[in-house]
């Protein structure tokens, strides 16, 4: 009880005065998982939509192929990516290993199923109900795309929130790829880990109420967005 | 709004359709012709809305031919979609009467420079200036289907198809939809729409075409099969005594 009382003391503390570990850490945790969602949405979106109207050999195959990728272990994921840009790797003369580049790529390559499988569940549903109309219209292909993810867009930005929190929260992958460098690849959810390695549970506690009023508040935005616009 | 139809005639042969050995729709024949309202009449489950979709090509026949008489893909500037569709139950994009109308204009590639008058012209002819900023969703049904009007009237189609445009409906609205039909039909656009409601048959249709359990069994002006159907089921479902 008395990690959990210096816990939050802790957390208020590094809040109120504002921390510039802290805020760093913080930064570099957003600035990662915001790039990586965006390029995951950039992808997932576009590739959700054309599994959801889209019929082509194989579809089906693909469609179980990434529902089963939404459930990616981290740690493999972090693997495969220090192996393919570590310095014997195919990407090796990047030299991205251990960059916030690296960890945007492990997140992104964690984001971008769930992304892909999440709309195309929702932009089927939706093209079930609007298909008549436009192939009535013989809309385009990109029409199609563009209505689909237009008029699902609030739902759309549940998924996005769901891949941002996959992505803040994660620590196996950025871990592996990025070291938690201090001040160059530590991210909150690293820097949790290393305090509690270090036993230095009421920083760690600390920090991870940080992260939890973070998630707090992303997934009560969603809830807003949801309710208010559908 | 004026159209010349030198789409039609559209002849229709040997038209089948089923799915998994199912045929719901068996060696269709007949011939549509410019200048009438032509009602597709029959219970429910005769094949009446799927021949309407097979006809307007968002469903694809398992055989026969549907012939139009000239090649579709020519449009002019006062008819923007050769052929259009207004469903039983109107899909309607979840946006503002004014974007679900705007959307139609965009996907069938209207120049910009047209979008704002076609789109008013279609909101007076509709009357739905007043609502035109609300959601689609949250209007009612009634307007719903006026909107789906809306959407096709600002196409100019040659062919206006109707699938049981009314079903849902109150009096008030149906006769609405009814007057929007007639404005539809004044303007040149050849009319072929399904209903199992008599009423509304004779009130509207110069031909009936008379479907039961896939097949067409009668193609004839309205009067005479009002005062004289050929057939057994038709006489019975004019009578109220056909079921399925």
């Amino acid at each position: 009880m008395d990690d959990l009382g210096q816990g939050f003391t802790s957390a208020a503390s590094l809040i109120i005065s504002l921390d510039s570990d802290l805020l760093s850490i913080l930064n570099l945790s957003m600035r990662v998982s915001l790039s990586a969602v965006f390029i995951s949405c950039v992808i997932g979106f576009p590739v959700g939509a054309l599994l959801a109207y889209c019929k082509f050999p194989g579809q089906k195959s693909l469609i179980v192929i990434l529902n089963s990728l939404m459930g990616l272990p981290p740690v493999v994921v972090g693997l495969i990516v220090y192996m393919l840009l570590s310095r014997s790797g195919p990407f090796g003369v990047f030299g991205l290993l251990y960059t916030p580049t690296a960890m945007i790529i492990a997140q992104t390559l964690l984001v971008t199923p769930i992304i892909a499988a999440l709309t195309r569940q929702i932009l089927e549903d939706l093209w079930h109900e609007y298909s008549d109309y436009l192939n009535s219209l013989e809309a385009s292909k990109i029409d199609r795309m563009v209505t689909l993810l237009w008029d699902a867009r609030f739902s759309l930005a549940t998924v996005l929130l769901a891949g941002f929190g996959r992505a803040i929260a994660e620590v196996g992958a950025v871990m592996i790829v990025g070291g938690n460098i201090d001040h160059v690849t530590r991210v909150m959810t690293t820097a949790i880990a290393l305090e509690t390695s270090k036993g230095n549970l009421s920083l760690a506690l600390g920090l991870g109420i940080v992260l939890l009023t973070t998630t707090l508040i992303v997934n009560a935005l969603a809830h807003l967005i949801r309710t208010k616009y559908n | 709004m004026r159209t010349n139809n030198k789409i039609l005639p559209l002849e229709v042969s040997r038209l089948n359709y089923e799915i998994n050995g199912h045929k719901l729709i068996e060696n269709l024949n007949f011939k549509l012709d410019t200048g009438q309202i032509s009602v597709f009449l029959g219970p429910n489950g005769a094949g009446k809305s799927l021949t309407l979709k097979l006809c307007h090509g968002i469903l694809k026949p398992s055989s026969g031919n549907i012939i139009w008489s000239s090649d579709l893909s020519e449009k002019s500037d006062e008819t923007r979609q050769s052929h259009t569709m207004v469903f039983q139950k109107p899909i309607l994009l979840r946006r503002s009467v004014r974007a679900n109308i705007e959307h139609t204009l965009k996907v069938c590639k209207i120049p910009k420079n047209l979008r704002a008058d076609i789109l008013e012209k279609a909101l007076a002819k509709t009357g739905l200036n007043k609502i035109s900023n609300l959601p689609a969703k949250a209007i009612s049904g009634g307007e719903q289907q006026k909107l789906a009007m809306a959407r096709a009237w600002a196409l100019s189609p040659k062919v206006l198809f109707l699938d049981e445009p009314t079903t849902n409906l109150d009096p008030s609205a149906t006769i609405s939809i009814e007057n929007l039909i007639k404005e539809f039909h004044k303007a040149g656009t050849k009319i072929i729409m399904t209903t199992h409601d008599l009423r509304q048959a004779q009130r509207l249709s110069n031909e009936i075409l008379f479907f039961h359990r896939g097949r067409l069994l009668e193609q004839t002006e309205s009067d005479k099969f009002f005062a004289n159907p050929k057939t057994k089921a038709a006489r019975a479902f004019i009578k109220g005594e056909l079921f399925w």
